[in-house]
């Protein structure tokens, strides 16, 4: 298996040199036809993943999966609930697999991680002042600190778009490589881009670079609360970036869809456009995942009509 | 002065040439054929053109093609208006060339020339609206751009009227070039002498050399080669013929490159208004896809 | 572990082929005068679909004096009618798309994905284009009341054998000709079908009639002298051969013929979509396009790059079963030509270039290729000149704008050309010098009713699609 990224690679000293270095390399990728993009990935929509391929397809989505509450009402009463859900997703099957993570806030971090001892699952904390991002570097930091502190294995960071839109990519970069060093070998680091807010293709590509250059373990489309979240097409073009990132460097790192996938349908569609964009070396949680909420019950209802034949109901699966 | 007055004066006699590649030369197989007025007296000896004349012409064509299709059609409007400013100012000149050589009184032929000069005017208000009219945006049922629009075929030979010496000529002419196209054009076996003066004022209009060629001879020796040329891109066969087997066989000849053919009609009408269709018969439409997309995914929502 | 598609195949219970079909003439099917059949097989398989009456020259004869008969009154109809004729067509294409897509791809053998989300959409939306042209004749610049011809002879090529067909019937009608047309003869299924829909639609008898036959039939129904108007889409050879047959005669004449489309890639194009263009380009319907982008221009600064991300995106390509859901290369349509394929790429590597074909699986039985292609290839190999009419690209490369385009138009063909670059002002000037009558920048391949079609030089004349493709049956 290819290594994770550990430190900001070598191989981009120059380019990080200074803001207007940074700029020069981000504006000489090669651009995006937004029309062509959004084709390739519609037409990696038709794929037909039928019986085999399907069972297949839903337990890998299941396994894929960041199980996630980020609601001001959040407790501890629920964050326990979503683990016990994320350990055991379909109680009369229980040769579900686990989900991958269970994401919480930094002050639920420590519940969550009590309540998964033993089951391999995963805690990841959203930080950084998510989802706006909207606070000084130390608050930042410090927000990192106290998950990574409270046990998150993983840290889901938000970039400043602020910066990102006036032009400042060092500055983005920068505050990726100090949350990275803040996460240091404790936890693996997800750069959530807020694509919706970068708006543009051309945006989302330079700041995937951003992120892979500035040591991100994940980059990460969205944080769920915007109104465009995970695309088909956000997404195909951030897998193009981690697939010529490891052939420029030889360092492969993951990607996190999240946002606006809650059908079965639609997941199988994410991991076609992995399987035929990256193929099978990020089919694998530890490489690839989803960050949603309501998409593990209907996962959960189309593997009981695999199993049984009949059509299930919300009534057979779980509301946590 | 007494000396010479009662001798008259002896005119100076015009040696006709053809106009190739904005010069004016003689048939590079020397030859010449004597030219009669309608009733049978000689008027000139014209060039008889060969087929080298022919090939040279073609050369000469091509290689103002690409001047002229890239010309603005703006410039090609003012050209092609400068030929009719310049007709105007050798207006006696022509009248009497087509009167002699038609056989038409004066005042027939004064209708002919100033019909002819208006002809180049009403072609030279063509050049920037038939893109207009030919062309176009299409409503594609998708994110794209998608614009048609004619461009000039090319190379185009034309076998002038034979009858029409004149009008005839330039209503065959000038809705080639208008568009972009260069052309060779063979002129009226019998009445050519129209069509060689007509290259002396084309060389004084503005008009690069090349873009009209003219030659004179017999069409049955030289537009088989024309038509069976492969760098020539359509084919005029008007003064062939309707219904002629020359006609037919320079339409065999021509599908040999898939020249576009525009066939004779029955009975063309020179001195009738003319539409648009000599102007499109000789026009490519170009059909150029791009993707619009949207302006971006979209903005925060909280 | 791996993720495998398991086989998604197509039902192929929603159509249901007859063993035997007849000529369709003056709205009955009818064997031929002399009784003769031919068989249509599926290329993918082999296998036997139907039995098929084979045209003569008598039945050419029987046919165009029944669509003679018929244009008195369908050409006098008022507009408006014959609009309703062409809509309730249009509609019952829609209604039977599915039945349509799996029928042509079982006689095609292109992939139910192209027949279900490409052929049949398109079938549909060119009818209903023209349907609503019939009673506006009056404003498509051709002046007030433009006449039909009369009997239009139409021969259309098996790549895209309902799609061919829309394209030359639904103009016809809708201007107010009557058509006699003839399918290709390793295709004709989709048209006899269609006839049937001409009968569901209640259109007159006599107004379409299909000729299910080969180049002899072809020949008769252009040569015959009662017929006004010769669409062809096919062989530039054959293009040829018709504008001689022609000449001297008042018939009007479109050709769609071959091509050797350029695709120019520059540096700074849009990488992965330009990757997508070119597979499109050259592997839709397996390459079998007239406007396939066959040769790719690519500029030497990023060739290599660029072949690298090609050749890795050829090997994710699904050939196999072409009613697989799943399937992007189908099977080449007849055995002909794959031999005529197979030959040229054996030329194109006697010659010197390098050949590479995707890793993939050829099924046992039925006509396939991989998708190949031939890199240091150079303007005069035969594959860069050639027309393969396979899943074939020849990569050549250029170093400037100027070579680009010369490069492009260095051919006797001038159908289609593609474009990519970011620099807007780079595409309408390289786009302005291409000589060709069909230009796709920073896309490939996309069609639409709307749209003129055609050719310069020796890819034919005339449009098709769009306001143009009318004049192509109007006495203008």
């Amino acid at each position: 298996m290819p290594t994770s990224a550990s430190a900001p690679a070598s191989a981009f000293v120059d380019a990080t040199a200074s803001d207007s270095a940074l700029r020069r390399f981000l504006h000489g990728l090669p651009g995006v036809d937004a029309v062509g993009l959004e084709a390739r990935a519609a037409a990696l929509g038709t794929r037909s993943i039928k019986t085999t391929a399907k069972a297949y397809a839903i337990d890998l989505a299941i396994s894929m999966i960041d199980l996630t509450t980020l609601e001001g009402a959040d407790t501890p009463g629920k964050v326990r609930a979503l683990c016990a859900k994320g350990a055991h997703p379909d109680p009369t099957d229980r040769t579900t697999p686990t989900v991958a993570a269970i994401c919480v806030y930094p002050d639920m971090a420590a519940t969550a991680k009590e309540a998964l001892a033993g089951t391999g699952i995963k805690v990841a904390s959203v930080a950084t002042a998510f989802p706006a991002g909207r606070a000084a570097l130390p608050v930042k930091l410090a927000d990192v600190r106290d998950a990574v502190e409270a046990g998150a294995d993983e840290i889901d960071m938000v970039i400043d778009r602020g910066a990102f839109l006036a032009g400042h990519y060092l500055k983005v970069y920068e505050e990726i490589v100090a949350v990275k060093a803040e996460c240091g070998d404790k936890a693996r680091l997800k750069v959530i881009f807020e694509t919706g807010e970068l708006s543009t293709y051309d945006n989302i590509r330079r700041a995937s670079w951003i992120g892979m250059m500035a040591g991100a373990d994940f980059i990460k489309t969205s944080t769920g609360k915007v109104a465009v979240n995970a695309t088909p097409a956000n997404t195909l073009l951030m897998l193009e970036a981690v697939r010529d990132y490891r052939a420029q460097t030889g360092i492969q790192i993951g990607v996190k869809p999240a946002g606006g996938i809650r059908s079965t349908k639609d997941a199988l569609k994410f991991l076609v456009l992995v399987n035929e964009t990256v193929g099978a070396d990020w089919l694998d949680n530890h490489w690839f995942r989803f960050g949603a909420s309501s998409l593990l019950n209907d996962l959960l209802m189309q593997r009981q009509k695999l199993s049984t034949g009949r059509y299930s109901g919300p009534d057979y699966v779980t509301v946590d | 002065m007494s000396e010479t007055t009662d001798v008259k004066r002896l005119s100076v006699f015009k040696t006709y040439k053809l106009y190739v590649g904005g010069k004016f030369p003689r048939s590079e197989s020397g030859r010449v054929y004597e030219v009669s007025d309608s009733k049978g007296n000689w008027l000139a000896n014209a060039p008889l053109a060969s087929r080298k004349d022919a090939r040279d012409a073609v050369v000469a064509a091509r290689k103002a093609f690409g001047g002229w299709s890239g010309a603005t059609a703006y410039n090609r409007g003012q050209i092609l208006y400068r030929i009719a400013e310049m007709l105007e100012g050798r207006r006696e000149q022509f009248v009497r060339e087509v009167g002699e050589a038609e056989g038409l009184s004066k005042s027939k032929a004064a209708a002919v020339v100033d019909a002819a000069i208006d002809r180049w005017v009403w072609y030279a208000g063509w050049t920037d609206k038939v893109a207009q009219i030919a062309g176009g945006g299409n409503p594609v049922a998708g994110p794209f751009f998608n614009l048609s629009t004619p461009e000039p075929t090319g190379v185009v030979a034309v076998v002038a009227p034979q009858d029409s010496s004149f009008l005839g000529l330039v209503s065959v002419i000038a809705p080639v070039i208008a568009t972009g196209s260069t052309t060779v054009v063979i002129a009226s076996e019998s009445a050519p002498l129209p069509a060689l003066s007509l290259g002396e004022v084309l060389a004084t209009s503005d008009l690069p050399g090349g873009v009209i060629n003219i030659l004179t001879g017999k069409a049955s020796e030289i537009a088989p080669s024309l038509a069976a040329h492969q760098d020539v891109n359509a084919i005029d066969l008007t003064g062939a013929g309707h219904g002629s087997d020359l006609a037919r066989d320079l339409e065999i000849a021509a599908a040999d490159n898939l020249k576009r053919v525009l066939r004779p009609s029955a009975s063309p009408d020179w001195t009738a208004p003319q539409g648009t269709e000599r102007l499109t018969a000789f026009l490519e439409t170009k059909t150029v896809w791009h993707p619009t997309g949207s302006l971006g995914a979209s903005g925060s929502a909280y | 572990m791996t993720f495998e598609y398991a086989p998604a195949p197509e039902s192929r219970a929603v159509v249901d082929i007859a063993p035997s079909y007849g000529l369709f003439i003056d709205g009955e099917f009818t064997e031929a005068a002399d009784g003769k059949v031919f068989k249509t097989v599926s290329p993918s398989t082999e296998e036997v679909l139907s039995e098929v009456a084979l045209a003569g020259k008598d039945d050419v004869d029987r046919a165009v004096k029944a669509a003679r008969k018929a244009f008195e009154k369908w050409s006098a109809l008022p507009g408006s009618e014959r609009a309703k004729y062409l809509f309730r067509i249009a509609r019952i294409i829609q209604e039977r798309s599915r039945e349509l897509a799996v029928l042509e791809t079982l006689d095609n053998g292109k992939p139910i994905k192209e027949t279900r989300d490409a052929d049949l959409p398109l079938v549909a939306a060119h009818f209903f284009y023209y349907a609503g042209w019939a009673d506006k004749l009056d404003h498509a610049g051709y002046g007030a009341n433009p006449r039909p011809l009369g009997v239009a002879g139409q021969v259309i090529p098996w790549n895209f054998p309902l799609l061919m067909l829309a394209w030359k019937i639904a103009p016809a009608l809708a201007t107010g000709n009557t058509v006699v047309l003839k399918p290709a003869e390793t295709t004709p299924l989709s048209a006899l079908f269609f006839a049937d829909i001409c009968r569901q639609a209640g259109l007159p008898r006599g107004v379409v009639n299909i000729l299910p036959g080969y180049g002899d039939t072809g020949a008769a129904l252009v040569n015959h002298p009662d017929v006004n108007k010769v669409a062809f889409t096919g062989s530039t050879a054959v293009g040829k051969a018709i504008a001689r047959s022609v000449a001297g005669t008042d018939k009007k004449v479109t050709l769609e013929l071959g091509g050797k489309g350029a695709n120019i890639v520059f540096d700074d194009a849009p990488i992965d979509q330009a990757v997508e263009g070119i597979v499109t380009g050259i592997f839709f319907n397996q390459g079998q396009v007239c406007c396939a982008g066959s040769r790719l221009l690519v500029q030497e600064s990023i060739q290599d790059e660029l072949l690298d991300a090609l050749k890795r995106r050829l090997s994710t390509l699904r050939l196999g079963d072409p009613l697989d859901k799943n399937t992007d290369i189908g099977a080449i349509n007849s055995a002909e030509q794959l031999a005529r394929i197979t030959a040229l790429a054996e030329t194109g590597e006697a010659e010197g270039a390098e050949r590479w074909s995707a890793p993939c699986e050829l099924p046992s039985s039925g006509y396939w290729f991989a998708p190949t292609l031939f890199t240091n290839v150079t303007q005069a190999h035969t594959v860069a000149r050639d027309e393969i009419f396979g899943p074939v690209l020849s990569v050549l490369s250029f170093r400037t704008p100027d070579e680009a385009v010369a490069k492009a138009n260095n051919t006797q063909y001038g159908l289609s050309a593609g474009i990519w670059t970011e620099k807007g002002s780079r595409i309408l000037a390289v786009a302005n010098k291409l000589r060709a009558g069909v230009v796709w920048a920073n896309t490939f391949n996309k069609f639409d009713p709307t749209s003129p079609f055609g050719g310069y030089k020796e890819s034919g004349y005339g449009r098709e699609g769009g306001r143009h493709g009318l004049e192509a049956y109007l006495d203008v």
